[in-house]
């Protein structure tokens, strides 16, 4: 064996290789051609059943493949008719009867109807459904006060509720309400998450994996059809390589765009896209024991920590601060006389004087980052030194998002004062009645990992959700918000604004409260 | 020969049972569980609960040991959690991949650190060897993943000559051109460090080899130089440092978590840290696994090279 030959053999295959790849390289890479967008994602899709995920970053392409019977009409988080042309209600709120629309086919050339519909809500609910083993459907409790639903005949289908659940409508418009293809499911089985078919304005092409979805226009749609050709879904992990693919002209709409790096779009040739949604980011503090059971030391802490300096310093003003559990995007429930706490550490200094909790030493949960969380350790660093400042000595442990979680929900008892905390919801309902209500303490099932308990806010709670008038249950709903940040069982701090860039080759884009991405609109040039 | 080579596969099974002990435990005992992490805010022990028993998670640890460990051997590695599809196609997916670029990154600091090395040892305490020297230190130094970021600003961002990340064009391309500009970055990226450590090494190994009686022999029958150098040393040399490629064929595998990570490489390192991170615990085990019979296997192929080139080996 002679090294030699091969030795400088290796060299001429290694040069010959490099210099193949200098001759590849192009002074300019290829754009992707108009009418095909690419869409930078945060992650891979975990599938593309709606009843199986739980992501913001699966709607986002879901919302685009999928209709439910109704949907968030645009720039509000009001329910409009979709799939279904009408419904009525029975007066005691336990009866929904929707009427479809007529016409309309799944991707795969399966007629929309009743029975469809019927299908898709047994899959979920039915364990004895020869379906039901395609799940996992771990949000299917958004429904489980639906007892029956049955086909009246072609077009009309019926829920029966065990009791008034007022939420029903809005759920029915998240993704986990979508109507998906029975015949597809029977198809595919388990995975008809990797060959999805819907009736929305995109179908489904092609799922590379860790490379791209792309889904295809439905030219035989039943609404307007929608502009763009193509649109392909990239998950981009890792946030900095996501700036350096909007920056590359590698994809042409980034989501979720670190708040350091906005000031790198700021020119002509990007345009910044911000939209409040349904979110909340608190601190649950530990109203059972310790300094936070007493409610002069809970609204201490919301006088103590400068909720503005948060969000302009830390969030770079993607976030605003929150006044209290409701956001605002909730427009119609929203109590828009309320005024956040100011930031005044004289008065936190006073009341925690006059609780006798000078001193106090308290344990704060953070997380190291998880769903809606932001910027937690900063965060949280930011707020133990504004704590600091009126005299609680404040120790933070770290964790981990499925640890933080795994110590958080089963409540602070025994383990912490306080714990940061995000939701991002679909319905005023939700956040309030799993977390705040005497009902949701933790060893009940709930969130109310910090044992707040007010009787009042429980029957204002019980009583939104079976009011079946809207305007009656925004009423409900703040004068709960009022009581609530009287009580301060948690610290509001902040209403993330979800953003977006876009180039400037795309137009008619605009990001929706719900955190949806609806691309049916979108052009590029 | 092949008693050797049976010796050294069966002394790999013990190993391989005791990696799916290890990783199993490993999954079991780390907090949080898939369902905590699929659901999310909206883990209620209720819906928790639910969720593992559809799982398979609510049996006892041992026997779901056993029947983990019995489906693997008939090759079943189970299903994702998280991604929704067999594990064995998304790491057979995902490996490819990765051998792709740490198949690359390889024969690029092999090829490069070796020539270093020899170059550098040959010209010892020249200009040539003292450049090579501060390059290859230079190279060690700088952590990958960082030197990535750096390339991506400047091939991809400033200068746009290269794709910042992922395999493919998402968009046309996917031929053999298409992969090599995807892959120029990272696979250089990754090389880097390999490559001094090796051209330390291999100027080591040749100039212990150059000061011996055999190369002064063959340098006063009057054999030209390079043939003494590429010729007789090195292969002399190479005895010391294919268990060096071999190692650095394993730190290559491994380094390409963090590029997979920065260049968004669809690769087998990413599939495990998003894999770990959800809790996807079949994936994860399947992955661990499956990386680490590679490891096994690799390394027996280096012993049986080794044994190949000396003979005092096989005993």
């Amino acid at each position: 064996m002679a090294f030699s030959s091969l030795t400088r053999r290796g060299f001429g295959v290694l040069t010959t290789a490099l210099l193949a790849t200098s001759a590849m390289v192009s002074p300019a890479l290829a754009q992707t051609p108009p009418g095909v967008l690419v869409v930078g994602q945060i992650a891979e899709p975990q599938s593309l059943d709606p009843h199986a995920v739980t992501a913001v970053n699966d709607f986002r392409i879901l919302m685009n493949v999928y209709e439910g019977l109704v949907r968030y009409a645009s720039g509000t988080l009001e329910v409009e008719p979709a799939l279904a042309e009408s419904w009525e209600i029975s007066d005691d709120g336990t009866v929904y009867t929707f009427t479809l629309h007529e016409g309309v086919n799944f991707h795969d050339g399966s007629t929309l109807d009743a029975e469809a519909v019927v299908f898709n809500f047994e899959r979920m609910l039915n364990e004895d459904h020869p379906y039901h083993n395609t799940g996992p459907f771990p949000l299917s409790f958004f429904f489980s006060a639906v007892q029956g639903v049955e086909a009246l005949d072609d077009r009309t289908v019926r829920f029966t509720l065990n009791e008034p659940y007022a939420p029903f409508l809005s759920n029915l418009a998240y993704p986990t309400g979508l109507i998906v293809s029975p015949a597809a499911v029977m198809q595919h089985g388990a995975e008809f998450g990797r060959n999805p078919s819907g009736t929305g304005p995109f179908r489904f092409a092609e799922w590379r994996s860790n490379e791209g979805v792309v889904v295809t226009r439905n030219d035989s749609y039943w609404g307007d059809n929608a502009a763009l050709e193509t649109v392909v879904f990239r998950p981009i992990t890792d946030a900095n390589t996501r700036v350096a693919e909007m920056l590359s002209g590698g994809i042409d709409v980034m989501v979720e765009v670190p708040p350091v790096a906005l000031s790198q779009f700021a020119g002509a040739n990007y345009t910044i896209h911000e939209q409040a949604g349904p979110h909340v980011w608190f601190l649950i503090l530990n109203a059972l024991e310790g300094p936070f059971a007493d409610v002069r030391v809970r609204q201490a802490a919301n006088y103590a920590i400068n909720r503005e300096a948060i969000v302009r310093d830390v969030l770079e003003g993607t976030a605003t601060v929150a006044a209290g559990p409701t956001p605002p995007a909730f427009a119609w429930a929203y109590n828009t006389d309320l005024e956040p706490y100011p930031y005044d550490p004289d008065r936190a200094r006073a009341l925690i004087a006059e609780a006798g909790a000078e001193g106090a030493q308290l344990t704060f949960y953070v997380t190291e980052g998880g769903s809606g969380m932001l910027d937690p350790v900063a965060m949280g660093t930011a707020i133990q030194a504004d704590l600091a400042a009126v005299g609680f000595d404040v120790r933070i442990e770290t964790y981990e998002w499925n640890t933080f979680l795994g110590r958080v929900n089963p409540g602070l008892q025994g383990k912490a004062d306080m714990a940061q905390m995000a939701w991002m919801t679909n319905d005023p309902d939700t956040l309030p009645f799993l977390a705040l209500r005497t009902a949701a303490w933790p060893e009940q099932g709930g969130f109310n990992s910090g044992y707040y308990s007010n009787p009042e806010v429980d029957t204002l709670l019980e009583a939104a959700r079976v009011a079946t008038d809207q305007d009656e249950r925004a009423r409900l709903y703040r004068e709960m918000q009022v009581i609530v940040q009287q009580d301060a069982p948690w610290v509001f701090v902040a209403n993330w604004m979800q953003n977006a860039v876009t180039s400037d080759r795309v137009e008619g884009f605009s990001l929706e409260p719900s955190f949806f991405l609806l691309l049916g609109d979108v052009t590029k040039n | 020969m092949g008693g050797y080579i049976l010796k050294r596969i069966l002394s790999a099974v013990p190993v391989l049972l005791g990696i799916t002990v290890i990783v199993f435990l490993i999954m079991a005992m780390i907090p949080g569980d898939p369902a905590t992490a699929i659901l999310g805010s909206y883990a209620t022990p209720e819906n928790v609960e639910r969720l593992n028993r559809h799982l398979g998670l609510d049996q006892p640890l041992w026997q779901r040991y056993f029947t983990w460990l019995g489906n693997l051997l008939q090759g079943d590695f189970g299903r994702s959690f998280a991604l929704n599809r067999p594990v064995l196609d998304e790491i057979l997916d995902r490996f490819a991949a990765t051998l792709i670029l740490a198949g690359t990154a390889f024969v690029l600091c092999a090829f490069l650190g070796i020539a270093a090395g020899v170059v550098s040892a040959a010209r010892q305490y020249g200009p040539a060897d003292k450049a090579i020297t501060f390059v290859v230190i230079l190279g060690i130094s700088v952590p990958s993943f960082f030197l990535g970021m750096m390339m991506i600003l400047l091939f991809a961002v400033k200068l746009r000559w290269l794709p910042a990340s992922g395999m493919y064009s998402i968009w046309g391309g996917g031929d053999l051109p298409d992969l090599i500009r995807h892959l120029t970055m990272p696979a250089f990226a990754l090389a880097v460090v390999a490559t001094g450590v090796i051209a330390r090494l291999s100027r080591g190994a040749m100039l212990e080899v150059l000061r011996q009686d055999f190369i002064r022999t063959a340098r006063a029958k009057g054999v030209p130089e390079r043939r003494v150098i590429w010729g007789h040393a090195l292969r002399a040399a190479m005895v010391g440092i294919i268990p060096v490629l071999g190692i650095q064929a394993g730190f290559v595998l491994s380094g390409a978590v963090y590029i997979e990570m920065v260049f968004q490489w669809p690769g087998v390192g990413r599939m495990l840290v998003d894999a770990i991170l959800k809790r996807d615990i079949l994936l994860v085990q399947g992955g661990v696994v499956f990386i680490a019979a590679c490891y096994v296997g690799f390394n027996i192929l280096v012993d049986v090279a080794q044994s190949l080139l000396d003979p005092r080996i096989r005993t």
